[in-house]
């Protein structure tokens, strides 16, 4: 809020605080009114005879009674606590996130590991599912976070991987572990594709362009129904295996718990999964942290700074870019191979500009660039979405509203301090407020 | 040579849709340099509020096409206006000033709310309207293939000119156009210079929001089938038209969503409808790779 306003609005406050916070809140309630009057009022109903009205005073009464007490609790409960308290507050939450940081990633990391001794199967899966999008944030972290490229189109590498497993495993009946380095090729190769386009390409208009990429390999997944089976997608997807064995009932020789002498337990292949995608992700995660030490991934950061002095350093920008594109992509690929494998099931359904948003909104909520941050946000929200599953349409209502919401509380994503790569002596941490974000 | 002029009417009537919505995210960038992620979601409020406008009017006995449909608009275009102003004052202008992706995420929240938002008020299912102008004006009929155009259509070519001669009006000739023009250049000089900004930025967003609804409107008359997932498709496809236009430019906008209008039309006519969607982006692309701020950006000048 701008300060003119602020000092006006607590000037009034100062006059007579009730008084004015009553009137702010007949002023929001009539404009909840102007908003909601037609969309919560009536409800159209489709019937054969065509659309017909439903009156729903009762509801609008309802929503409009409770955004002019909300506002008013809000006012009053605003002006008997001053604000810079609130900021301080604030303050003190994230430094001790920061401090605490070291301890928080080891602690993280023995839970993850431990999880399958301790939960059910309800448990892992969504471990499994909450490490996939961790893998995904911390690629496209290196996109974004790191050589500050914004990409809107993530999801088409995801889906590349994803497809790319599928039909070798289809077409060739090759396994998985064969299959997951080439997907991760295959969607690598399809980064520098689409890089090759857009090196010229800065900010806004590299957005639109990653954005389109992703619709047109949706668009071409949805159509070449001779290839991927177009909307029904591919089933039938081979399961991974351990050293050759199978997860199966049988119980034979070439299968894990017979080999193991084990009583057979459905258990024992998603336990299996999930430490296939903890595998993987903490492999991005230590490619990154390696990367960002050499040469590569500090012009990466340079770049995401400011790309006309890189190039006036002599940093290869063509080079730089595309390299940052299909390293982002391969782990991309990675994951989608992953994703392919366990749900056994793949259609373009998976694969939507919803999933892109929240894989970016995941890196930003996490604070760009930071592998803390991404990892902390994914749990947040993935496990958010999960826990209001059965609030059905409501959940995304949610989920919307507290992506707004972190934004305006913490702009700058959870984890918002930056420890340089490399540094004379100490390495101090430095505000994000003094990084750029890649206007690349 | 009839086949194609046929196209040629439904390319530009679909590109008059897309050009409207096009401006607000135009201008919305030029003024503060994000992308409205949630303007294909208003346009699709927009639309909801022009059914339910349309059907309470016919409700209450109104049985004049014309003065209906003037009424809707104007209703809808003010109700849409409430929701950018809202909009705006609640996701973006805390960000003021804050880095540039925060604004992104915002919106994208935002679009999620809105779509969720009309999901759980409206219903999933899709709202099927009478067609409110039937009948047409045969222009040719040439081999047995007769070229029409249909009233809706001209309709739809009027009302988009007509509201665009307005906004143009109200961009080049009026106090207001004025203070927008010169946020656009410079917001902290205009502040400087006495302009106030926060109250222009408002101003922009509750113009787009108008426009986006009349767009709402035109898309429930000339295809008849609404429902909470429109805004995205036709949002995505704008957005396109603005960066292919040159985004910040308001003539290139009208110009993009008439060339992605256009484009789309043929390919479906010529080609294959089901990669209409792939053609525009890839024209998108290949302009963009040749030209890389759009038909008629400007290059902005690069400082270090």
């Amino acid at each position: 809020m701008s300060t003119p306003m602020a000092a006006n609005v607590a000037a009034v406050a100062r006059s007579s605080p009730a008084a004015a916070a009553f009137k702010d809140a007949a002023l929001s309630a009539l404009v909840a009114l102007g908003l909601f009057g037609a969309m919560l009022g009536v409800l159209t109903e489709a019937t054969p005879a065509g659309v017909v009205l439903v009156p729903r005073p009762l509801l609008l009464a309802y929503s409009v009674a409770a955004v002019f007490a909300g506002r008013l609790a809000w006012l009053l409960f605003r002006s008997r606590t001053p604000t810079t308290k609130a900021y301080a507050g604030n303050r003190t939450v994230a430094e001790a996130l920061q401090r605490s940081g070291r301890f928080v990633a080891p602690a993280l990391l023995a839970f993850a590991v431990a999880l399958p001794f301790m939960a059910g199967r309800y448990g892992i899966d969504l471990g499994i599912l909450v490490l996939t999008y961790i893998m995904l944030g911390w690629g496209l972290n290196i996109v974004v976070g790191l050589a500050g490229l914004l990409d809107l189109g993530y999801v088409a590498f995801y889906a590349v991987g994803a497809y790319s497993y599928a039909l070798l495993a289809q077409t060739f009946g090759l396994g998985f572990w064969t299959c997951l380095p080439l997907a991760g090729i295959l969607a690598a190769l399809w980064g520098v594709l689409l890089g090759f386009p857009v090196l010229r390409l800065r900010g806004d208009y590299l957005a639109i362009v990653t954005l389109a990429f992703g619709e047109i390999i949706r668009v071409v997944l949805l159509n070449t129904v001779s290839i991927t089976g177009g909307p029904n997608g591919i089933s039938g997807i081979p399961r991974p295996t351990l050293f050759g064995l199978k997860f199966s009932a049988d119980g034979g020789p070439g299968t894990f718990s017979g080999f193991f002498g084990l009583e057979f337990s459905p258990t024992h292949r998603v336990a299996f999964l999930y430490y296939v995608i903890l595998g993987l992700a903490l492999l991005t995660n230590w490619v990154t942290l390696r990367l960002r030490r050499v040469a590569l991934g500090r012009a990466w950061e340079a770049l995401r700074e400011d790309e006309v002095a890189c190039r006036s350093l002599g940093i290869n920008v063509t080079v730089t870019k595309l390299t940052a594109f299909a390293m982002g992509a391969g782990f991309g690929g990675l994951a989608g191979a992953f994703f392919a494998t366990r749900a056994a099931f793949i259609s373009p359904e998976s694969f939507t500009f919803f999933e892109s948003a929240i894989v970016l909104a995941i890196v930003v909520l996490g604070g760009l660039g930071s592998q803390l941050g991404v990892a902390l946000a994914a749990l947040v929200m993935i496990g958010g979405l999960e826990l209001f599953r059965d609030l059905q349409d409501y959940r995304l209502l949610i989920f919307g509203s507290a992506m707004v919401l972190t934004m305006i509380l913490r702009p700058r994503g959870l984890v918002s301090g930056r420890t340089p790569s490399v540094a004379l002596g100490k390495r101090q941490e430095i505000s994000a407020e003094l990084v750029a974000e890649g206007r690349g | 040579m009839a086949y194609a002029l046929q196209q040629l009417i439904n390319g530009v009537t679909l590109g008059m849709i897309y050009g409207l919505i096009a401006v607000g995210y135009t201008m919305v960038y030029g003024i503060i340099g994000m992308i409205n992620f949630a303007h294909g979601d208003v346009f699709m409020v927009g639309a909801f509020l022009s059914l339910i406008t349309l059907t309470a009017l016919s409700g209450f006995g109104i049985s004049s096409v014309p003065l209906a449909l003037l009424l809707t608009l104007v209703i809808a275009a003010g109700i849409a206006s409430l929701y950018g102003w809202t909009i705006e004052r609640i996701a973006y202008r805390p960000l003021r000033g804050s880095f540039r992706l925060a604004p992104l995420i915002s919106a994208i929240g935002m679009s999620i709310v809105l779509q969720a938002y009309a999901q759980i008020t409206q219903g999933a299912r899709v709202k099927v309207i009478a067609p409110q102008i039937p009948g047409g004006w045969q222009i040719m009929n040439m081999d047995g293939f007769a070229v029409q155009m249909t009233w809706m259509q001209m309709v739809i070519v009027a009302v988009t000119l007509i509201v665009l001669g307005i906004f143009t009006y109200l961009v080049s000739a009026t106090p207001l156009g004025r203070s927008m023009r010169a946020c656009e250049q410079d917001r902290k000089m205009a502040g400087l210079l006495g302009i106030d900004t926060d109250r222009t930025i408002s101003l922009t967003f509750v113009i787009g929001a108008a426009l986006a609804a009349v767009a709402g409107l035109l898309f429930l008359l000339y295809y008849g089938v609404i429902d909470f997932f429109i805004g995205f498709i036709a949002g995505v496809k704008a957005f396109t038209a603005a960066v292919l236009g040159g985004i910040g430019s308001l003539p290139g906008a009208v110009l993009g969503g008439l060339a992605i209008g256009l484009i789309e039309t043929f390919w479906s006519a010529y080609f294959s409808v089901q990669y209409k969607d792939v053609a525009a982006f890839s024209v998108l692309i290949i302009v963009l790779i040749f030209m890389p701020t759009g038909l008629l950006g400007r290059a902005d000048v690069e400082k270090v």
